[in-house]
């Protein structure tokens, strides 16, 4: 069995699905409670940004987002090839 | 990061894999998505003690944890013209009889009920604000709004976003206990035997490691739909499907193992949403579901023409939302068949092909400015903003990037509700695929293990989870009533406990991504689109030789990537199951999407029946069933749920 003091890593993101912004959030961790794939941990320090520490499982639901109470703190990036194009219409 | 370059720490939870944690309970609920919660809610009611094993966080897990826009089938709705038989039989004959008639029929005939029971939990399923007032598709006395076909208002519209929270918070309520960040990873059974009466399982915390024996007395199946078995991405695996990647059809294969039986598992479609191989869900321009029936332009700006199933061009956008002269009704959303049937079948844009031939320019647009102001609305705002996962990724990220559906166009990738072009071999267990095989209780084969949701044969949709977890969780718990004690086969635990911990147990050897991608490769060379025994055999012979010896390195660092780790060894029996199935059915079926090259025929005589797999004493046997297995849907169901009839009438 493995050592019980396990050290991990974030993994390294092909893609960055959730940025925090540190000035707004005050780590609650509600984010890491809600997320159903459970891609976030809490930061070592107390009411600090959590960490992604598995990006890619990302199921980009946006609850995390959508759960925060701090407008800001929190953002969900979709992938940039997933952009979709639209134009204005012409009149 | 400059004190620690490598930014690495400990794991920040407590790691307990020497514990072993035993829970009792009457009913056990595995899965805590829409079908899990619902079937934990009946259950309580019924006064036994419930508990669910949720390997996300039950308060949004599961496919429609995080939204739903609309609820299909609720045909006692008040303002419905059709009945719970008229559109049973419908879906079942525009699946040419490929459908769970008994699932189909418990959604069209409590679905509506779950919808009452949801508002007085705090969801949103009407229009109590008024926003909608005046529209064509508003009932003004209900103040409920309707989707697809106006006239028979048998499809709601709804704010899903606010559903699962509301299960949640009643199941905590009702002293469900709930068991968050748990895999379940096996059915325990009586003696420990295969085909026997169902006991109990066993599960693994994500976060410390923890072992659990859950024993009851009776299991409800909740686990989704297998999803990576073609299709997975190792750069991006949470975006491999349309499902969230931890639907990894852990139900299935622990049912597999213990001798459930499962149909339709021969049918794969062609991939039709994959974030990683086409945009996300309804986040681009189209007709269909979500969208439906938007305006679309083409790359001239000339209106894409809508036509009803003659053929005949319509003259106004109320007429998409309308049966065509002589037709009762249509079937349309996330249960519209794969082949159109002419009798229900609805208003639709004219195929691309033929759009191109009569001098069309691609690409193609959602023009929501052509849409009355009322249905712009219900598309971008409610539809698109409370369905699956539109609301922060769609929505929002689109008005904070400055789209506005008064002025903008949004570009069309693909035909029909798709994004993107899939290859033949490029696969998923979508629309109405195979699963579970049920009766009237929605029981299984084996005694005191029920299933529901999308973990049965032919299962799709929000409502259709609900109704099923309802019904599922109430027969379960008047099961659980009436059942013997049960006692766990401590052996057959501890087996499954080793098991679990092996990929631990190793330093170094294959990563959970690495095996995916493995099976999903072999999956795609020997199940692709097109099948032959001698594929199908070479495959099953590689998936044999990848559990002996490729599966044996897997290796884990952590209890998240053991719970991965799990899930891969999981895909790799669902893919067995696949290849057994698609062995089993020995002609070429339209229906199924299923093409033998060495049976060609499609649906020749004799083979329009339900096969039927599972395991007895570890070995593959197969039967048979009609497609009419399940008799007269409302005498049956009447004569199984007298009590619920007369509670519902109190």
């Amino acid at each position: 069995m493995k050592d019980k003091r396990t050290i991990v890593t974030p993994e390294p993101a092909a893609f960055n699905p959730i940025t925090f912004n540190a000035e707004i959030c005050d780590g609650c961790n509600r984010c890491i409670e809600v997320c159903q794939v459970d891609i976030l941990i809490p930061h070592p320090e107390k009411g600090k940004p959590p960490q992604v520490l598995f990006p890619g499982e990302c199921w980009y639901g946006g609850c995390c987002v959508a759960i925060c109470p701090k407008p800001g703190a929190i953002t969900l990036n979709i992938p940039l090839m997933n952009r979709v194009y639209w134009k204005e219409k012409e009149i | 990061m400059k004190d620690n370059p490598c930014n690495c720490r400990e794991w920040p939870y407590p790691l307990l894999y020497d514990k072993t944690k035993e829970v009792i309970a009457d009913v056990l609920i595995l899965g805590g998505g829409i079908a899990g919660c619902w079937a934990a809610i009946a259950a309580a009611k019924k006064g036994v003690k419930v508990a669910i094993v949720e390997k996300g966080a039950t308060i949004r897990s599961g496919a429609g944890g995080s939204g739903c826009d609309h609820w299909e089938s609720a045909a006692t709705n008040p303002c419905s013209r059709i009945s719970p038989e008229d559109l049973s039989y419908a879906m079942i004959e525009a699946h040419n009889g490929y459908n769970n008639g008994i699932s189909h029929y418990i959604e069209c005939r409590e679905g509506y009920d779950r919808l009452l029971d949801l508002e007085k939990m705090g969801g949103k399923i009407r229009d109590s604000e008024n926003e909608f007032k005046g529209a064509e598709f508003r009932d003004e006395k209900t103040k409920f709004l309707f989707a697809y076909d106006y006239k028979n208002r048998f499809t709601l519209r709804v704010w899903g976003t606010t559903f699962k929270p509301a299960l949640y918070n009643e199941c905590r309520r009702l002293g469900v206990a709930i068991f968050d960040r748990t895999m379940a990873t096996s059915l325990l059974t009586e003696g420990g035997e295969q085909s026997t009466r169902i006991v109990g399982a066993t599960g693994i915390n994500s976060r410390t490691g923890e072992f659990f024996i859950f024993k009851a007395k009776a299991i409800v199946l909740c686990m989704s739909r297998p999803t990576r078995i073609w299709l997975f991405s190792p750069g991006l695996p949470g975006i491999s499907e349309f499902r969230p990647p931890q639907c990894t059809g852990d139900g299935h294969a622990m049912g597999w193992k213990a001798g459930v039986e499962f149909t339709m598992m021969e049918k794969s479609v062609r991939g039709e949403w994959s974030g990683e191989r086409s945009f996300p869900p309804y986040a681009t321009g189209n007709t269909h579901n979500t969208w439906y029936a938007c305006s679309m332009v083409d790359a001239e700006g000339r209106e894409i023409p809508w036509a009803d199933r003659e053929g005949r061009i319509l003259t106004n956008i109320s007429q998409r939302y309308r049966p065509a002269t002589g037709q009762k009704f249509f079937l349309k959303g996330g249960g519209e068949p794969d082949f159109p049937v002419y009798k229900y079948q609805g208003p639709d844009i004219l195929p691309v092909q033929e759009l191109l031939n009569k001098g069309f320019k691609l690409p193609f647009y959602a023009d929501l400015t052509r849409m009355p102001e009322h249905e712009r609305k219900a598309i971008w705002g409610l539809m698109v903003g409370e369905e699956g996962k539109t609301n922060i990724p769609v929505l929002k990220a689109y008005i904070n990037e400055g789209f506005d559906p008064e002025k903008h166009l949004l570009q069309s990738y693909g035909e029909g509700w798709r994004s993107g072009a899939f290859l033949p071999q490029e696969r998923q267990l979508f629309g109405l695929p195979g699963g579970i095989i049920n009766d009237w209780r929605l029981r299984t084969n084996l005694e005191g293990l029920y299933a529901a949701g999308d973990q049965l044969f032919a299962s799709n949709c929000h409502g259709h989870a609900a109704a099923t977890g309802h019904y599922a969780g109430r027969h379960a718990a008047e099961y659980s009533k009436r059942a013997f004690e049960t006692r766990i086969d401590m052996h057959q635990a501890l087996e499954e406990r080793s098991r679990i911990y092996s990929p631990l147990k190793k330093n170094e050897g294959i990563g959970w991504k690495e095996l995916n991608m493995r099976i999903s490769r072999l999956m795609q060379h020997y199940c692709g689109e097109i099948k032959s025994e001698e594929l199908l055999k070479t495959g099953l012979g590689l998936l044999k030789k990848i559990r002996n010896e490729e599966a044996q390195e897997l290796t884990a660092h952590n209890p998240h990537e053991m719970v991965r780790a799990l899930e891969v060894m999981n895909i790799l029996t669902n893919a067995e199951i696949i290849l057994h199935a698609s062995l089993a059915r020995k002609a070429s079926s339209k229906h199924l999407h299923f093409y033998r090259s060495d049976y060609p025929e499609n649906d020749p005589l004799g083979w329009h029946k339900f096969v039927t797999i599972k395991l007895e004493k570890n070995e593959v046997a197969t039967g048979e069933k009609p497609l009419d297995y399940y008799g007269s849907l409302k005498d049956n169901y009447e004569s199984y749920n007298s009590n619920y009839m007369k509670e519902q009438q109190q």
